[in-house]
């Protein structure tokens, strides 16, 4: 990354991997479970939170010397819901398919504690381009596990990805049915979200020693 | 931060501040966007109306519906009548798509009598009768544009939500569900019994037409129980009307 200085470059990647507001800060898991038994879905909430966070991270810098700190986190809900539903509204207007496809985040975008997390954690601290890379970087990390448990869920849950069938037809007994497979119903029940973010956890802080608390 | 914003005065004068800017901008938003809004919404009815009675542009697994552009020449081709049904009174409503279900179903509620809109439609000779209704599904509204012949069997269905949980409940506007109705009857022996959404039917490819059920989502319990009860209580409404079509 020849654009960014070294530094601002960690604040996109550490939220990837060694600092992921999910697996290793374990916020924003409600959506998480939630969302993910699709892929489609995980991704387009991946995409949502990338922009709200981007850009009420820039919103909170910019308003980091006015804010009273009494009812900062007042604020920081009124900027993060503000934004969310102009965006629903000129969806709504001008992209109204994609905004059916939506709007069953735009609540949960709202409470999404990554994003206040954020706010609180950085933004109130830091600049306002600082924070915007503080803000896509933890929210592509989020986006990162979404996609990934999104993908497992849809593939061992309904035996397809972003809706189109990759290991044949259940009921007709094609493909890899026709030897006996089954769909794991269990995939698709939030809890084993949990159980797949479990894992994830385990991979991740088995490969990476430091990561482990005591 | 400084001394200055821990004043209780400054704090509540930004509380006003900050109230009245996003106040007044979320209404600017609003009343500037609401005009477009309603017309997609507008747009939308005439689409899902189009698509239960089979004037779509579905694909070999995807539900599509006809482009919004065509949407307005093709309702007023296939859609022959719209009819209001309140009481024993019947009146023509050009407008009566536009009827809002979820008042009419709050009218009802407070005793008054409540507008049931149907749309009958024409297509290659056969006609359809369109009714919209609403229900609840887990986490909010569900609703529905189920067409029927004239016996009350299913020949169309197209399903929406609001907020049902993605890849469970959220699936009932996918055609694998939407389809299974398409030939279910809603009388059985001449009684009106609805479609139930079950859970191990033992007919998952949905054969048996006459068993007033349709195979359930995984998962989407609730979801399905909803879609079952809307069926239920909403088409019940309809019933005196297609009895007096036979009887006339």
């Amino acid at each position: 990354m020849g654009l960014l200085s070294k530094k601002d470059a960690n604040l996109i990647l550490d939220p990837l991997a060694d600092n992921n507001p999910i697996t290793i800060q374990v916020l924003g898991i409600c959506s998480a479970l939630a969302i993910t038994a699709e892929l489609k879905a995980s991704l387009v909430m991946a995409i949502s939170v990338i922009f709200v966070l981007g850009l009420g991270n820039v919103v909170i810098s910019l308003m980091r010397n006015i804010i009273p700190s009494k009812i900062r986190i007042i604020v920081q809900l009124i900027v993060v819901a503000t934004l969310v539903i102009i965006v629903d509204l000129v969806l709504k207007a001008f992209a109204y398919e994609l905004s059916k496809t939506l709007s069953v985040f735009v609540g949960l975008i709202i409470t999404n504690c990554i994003i206040m997390g954020r706010f609180e954690a950085f933004a109130l601290g830091n600049g306002p381009w600082k924070s915007f890379l503080d803000g896509i970087g933890n929210a592509l990390g989020y986006g990162v596990i979404l996609i990934i448990v999104g993908f497992f869920r849809e593939l061992l849950g309904s035996g397809t990805l972003f809706g189109i069938p990759v290991l044949g037809d259940p009921i007709a007994k094609t493909g890899l049915y026709s030897i006996g497979y089954e769909n794991n119903g269990f995939m698709i029940m939030p809890p084993m979200a949990l159980i797949v973010v479990g894992i994830i956890i385990w991979v991740q802080r088995s490969r990476n020693k430091a990561l482990i608390e005591d | 931060m400084g001394k200055r914003t821990d004043k209780n005065s400054y704090t509540i004068i930004f509380a006003i501040g900050m109230v009245l800017v996003v106040g007044s901008l979320l209404a600017y938003a609003s009343s500037s966007l609401k005009g477009r809004i309603d017309t997609n919404k507008e747009l939308e009815k005439q689409q899902n109306i189009l698509y239960a009675m089979g004037v779509n542009e579905n694909d070999d697994s995807n539900a599509v519906f006809v482009s919004t552009e065509d949407a307005p020449k093709l309702f007023s081709e296939y859609i022959k009548k719209q009819i209001v049904i309140q009481g024993d009174d019947i009146s023509e409503d050009n407008n009566a798509y536009l009827i809002d279900v979820k008042k009419q179903q709050t009218l009802a509620k407070a005793g008054e009598k409540r507008k049931l809109p149907l749309f009958i439609g024409e297509k290659e000779g056969q006609t359809y009768y369109i009714a919209p209704i609403r229900g609840k599904g887990l986490w909010d509204a569900i609703w529905a544009y189920i067409a029927m012949d004239d016996n009350m069997v299913i020949q169309g269905a197209f399903f929406d939500h609001k907020g049902e949980t993605a890849g469970l409940g959220a699936n009932i506007n996918k055609r694998f569900f939407m389809d299974d109705f398409i030939g279910e009857e809603l009388m059985s022996n001449g009684k009106f019994v609805g479609v139930n959404v079950a859970k191990g039917n033992a007919d998952p490819l949905n054969i048996d037409k006459t068993d007033n059920e349709v195979d359930a989502i995984a998962g989407a319990t609730i979801t399905g129980d909803g879609v079952s009860a809307m069926l239920k209580s909403e088409l019940k409404l309809y019933v005196p009307y297609f009895e007096n079509l036979k009887n006339n």
